[in-house]
């Protein structure tokens, strides 16, 4: 792939591949288990600053520090998510919506002298048996593996024992309970696996950067996370991958649309067309694909794959 | 003393949290629907109201008033372009159009007043900073407070006097129930709509007033509204009042005599103890019925208006 195409290209499929680890996080709390989190992008946080720790300031070498970052994430998860026993829907939203307030706050007053206040830091490149990974075509294949080894342990995952009380809980959680599913342990678990994924995610994303800030994990990137996994479908891995392309290429479609839209008008008023431009069609493509197709391009998916899998004959 | 100055000034901040916390609680109450837009309609009431007193160079009063017009125009466009075309979807996909209406609202905020901060004219609010003993009180805040309490006031004239309020409050209820009963459901979202903008825009411009707009970091403040929600209970308006009221205080308070820095957080603090130690807040619903209204994300809004619509009586056509 890296040979086919060029570089702004694979650094756009790289954000892609490390958006889609991070949504199948989501994919498992909210669309299997039913939990709503709105604090993705401050998970994510967790991962890349406590492996950013281990790096710069123990010396670990980044697969070593790889895991930490994920176990780090995966436990800031669960502390948030020990809310869940006693709430749920919107309440639960609310608690991690204050991680999302509370892990960046943290990281840039706790200890501005180890994690660099609110400037980002660098991190030394990955090196993997004598070659380091300096370019983007080389971090390709990193990330790509990671994600298609997430990808194929989420597919597993659903039609696993713990897959299946994750739906039973979402489904109906005094039922779940009821047939012996402890809902508590599930939960957590839900939150737990949700967590590792954005750290992973998190990681991955210092890697792509080479550097971590604050800035890359606001509550507007967590909240579009939950926004790829709606558009996509809930609980449906391929979903998850059509929502995350779906609205990461949106993105750059209305970066590239707004000046050319600004064009239009006159010279006194473009420069603030162009600014408003970009944000006002994303929201109006969401809105409108949302007006559209409200099951999410999984829906659309199965719809074609049936009309596909029957065509000549579609009766 | 200090305690004194911090608490007033905390409580007639909290009375702008509270406003902004009402137009979320009404929504919610009778739609279910959580609304992320909210900082964006009350930055776009803020500037509308700007454009009238600067631009225009309205009197204030008439400023407001125009304010006030134009929110209830955008309510009722809200209403009818956004949300009555997904009646009856799943209850995420609602919520991720109010996602989608936010980036609209900040795109046209954007262009049409660009993204630096605007000032309000001083001297704009009549008085002068009244001093009662060592507390000092600025006038903007008092204003901001007292209009606050007479907007939410006629509000709670409006639910309990009212036949539309009652009607709100049945729907709040339950939507099938009230629609057998003869209430037009549609209408009423959209009243309940155009409600919610005229609190979020009169919170804007109040907002404004004090601290200018920017149209990047006011909706933000709209957050701290979230945790006022929380602990004064999701399902309760005057709760939603107390609750702003709270988050205020402990602001202040905190942000004063402990560490400014702190005080950013310390709501979202409470907010997690509220929701570990009393989930349903101070005067929510208890965990039965939270249950229920919170629902799942799978569960279906509306499921009265999923089978039928309520204008013509005929299946919608579902996807």
């Amino acid at each position: 792939m890296p040979s086919l195409v060029s570089g702004p290209v694979i650094t756009t499929i790289n954000l892609i591949a490390l958006s889609v680890i991070s949504a199948l996080g989501l994919t498992v709390l909210t669309g299997l288990t039913g939990q709503v989190s709105l604090g993705q992008g401050a998970f994510m946080a967790v991962g890349a600053y406590t492996s950013m720790l281990f790096m710069n300031h123990l010396n670990f070498s980044f697969w070593l520090a790889l895991p930490l970052g994920i176990l780090a994430a995966g436990l800031a998860g669960m502390v948030f998510g020990l809310p869940s026993l006693r709430i749920k829907g919107f309440y639960l939203a609310m608690a991690t919506l204050a991680a999302q307030f509370i892990i960046p706050w943290s990281i840039i007053n706790i200890r501005p002298d180890l994690t660099g206040g609110t400037s980002s830091i660098q991190i030394a490149p990955a090196k993997f048996f004598g070659l380091t990974l300096t370019t983007q075509a080389h971090i390709y294949y990193v990330i790509m593996f990671f994600t298609l080894v997430v990808i194929y342990l989420t597919r597993n995952l659903a039609r696993s024992k713990i897959g299946r009380a994750f739906v039973a809980i979402r489904d109906n959680d005094l039922a779940a309970e009821i047939m012996g599913v402890e809902i508590y342990r599930y939960k957590l678990l839900s939150f737990f696996i949700c967590s590792l994924y954005a750290g992973l995610a998190g990681c991955m994303f210092a890697l792509w950067v080479g550097a971590v800030s604050v800035d890359f994990f606001t509550l507007r990137e967590s909240i579009w996370y939950l926004g790829m996994i709606i558009v996509g479908g809930l609980g449906s891995v391929p979903g998850t991958v059509f929502g995350v392309v779906f609205i990461r290429v949106l993105e750059l479609v209305v970066q590239w649309l707004g000046p050319l839209f600004a064009a239009v008008f006159p010279e006194y008023i473009a420069g603030a067309i162009k600014n408003g431009a970009s944000h006002m069609i994303f929201g109006l493509a969401i809105l409108v694909f949302l007006i559209f197709e409200p099951l999410g391009l999984a829906h659309r998916w199965e719809i074609f794959k049936h009309f596909y899998r029957r065509w000549p004959f579609s009766y | 003393m200090l305690f004194l100055q911090f608490l007033t000034t905390g409580i007639l901040t909290g009375g702008i949290y509270a406003l902004i916390a009402v137009s979320i609680v009404l929504v919610y109450k009778s739609t279910r629907i959580f609304n992320f837009a909210v900082g964006e309609l009350m930055v776009l009431g803020g500037l509308i109201c700007y454009s009238f007193v600067v631009w225009a160079e309205l009197p204030l009063w008439l400023a407001l008033l125009g304010a006030l017009t134009m929110a209830v125009i955008v309510g009722f466009l809200v209403e009818r372009l956004v949300f009555r075309p997904l009646l009856g979807q799943p209850i995420l996909t609602i919520i991720m159009a109010t996602l989608a209406l936010s980036s609209i609202l900040l795109g046209l905020i954007l262009m049409v007043w660009t993204g630096y901060t605007l000032t309000f004219p001083s001297g704009m609010l009549p008085g002068r900073t009244i001093l009662l003993g060592p507390v000092v009180i600025s006038h903007e805040l008092l204003w901001a407070f007292v209009i606050t309490m007479v907007a939410l006031i006629i509000l709670g004239y409006f639910f309990l006097k009212t036949r539309t309020g009652l009607r709100m409050r049945a729907i709040s209820e339950d939507h099938e129930l009230s629609m057998s009963c003869g209430v037009n459901i549609t209408v009423i979202f959209a009243v309940t709509w155009i409600i919610a903008v005229i609190l979020g825009s009169l919170s804007g411009l109040l907002l404004g007033n004090r601290l200018g707009i920017t149209a990047s970091a006011t909706p933000l403040i709209a957050l701290k509204a979230f945790p006022a929600v929380i602990f004064g209970g999701l399902e309760s308006i005057v709760g939603a009042v107390l609750g702003g009221l709270a988050v205020g205080v402990i602001e202040a308070l905190v942000g004063g005599f402990i560490d400014p820095r702190i005080g950013e957080i310390s709501a979202y603090i409470l907010l997690l103890l509220v929701l570990v130690f009393k989930p349903e807040g101070l005067l929510g619903e208890k965990r039965k019925d939270l249950s229920r209204s919170c629902g799942d994300p799978a569960e279906h809004s509306m499921t009265a208006i999923k089978r039928t619509s309520p204008l013509s009586g005929r299946p919608l056509s579902g996807p």
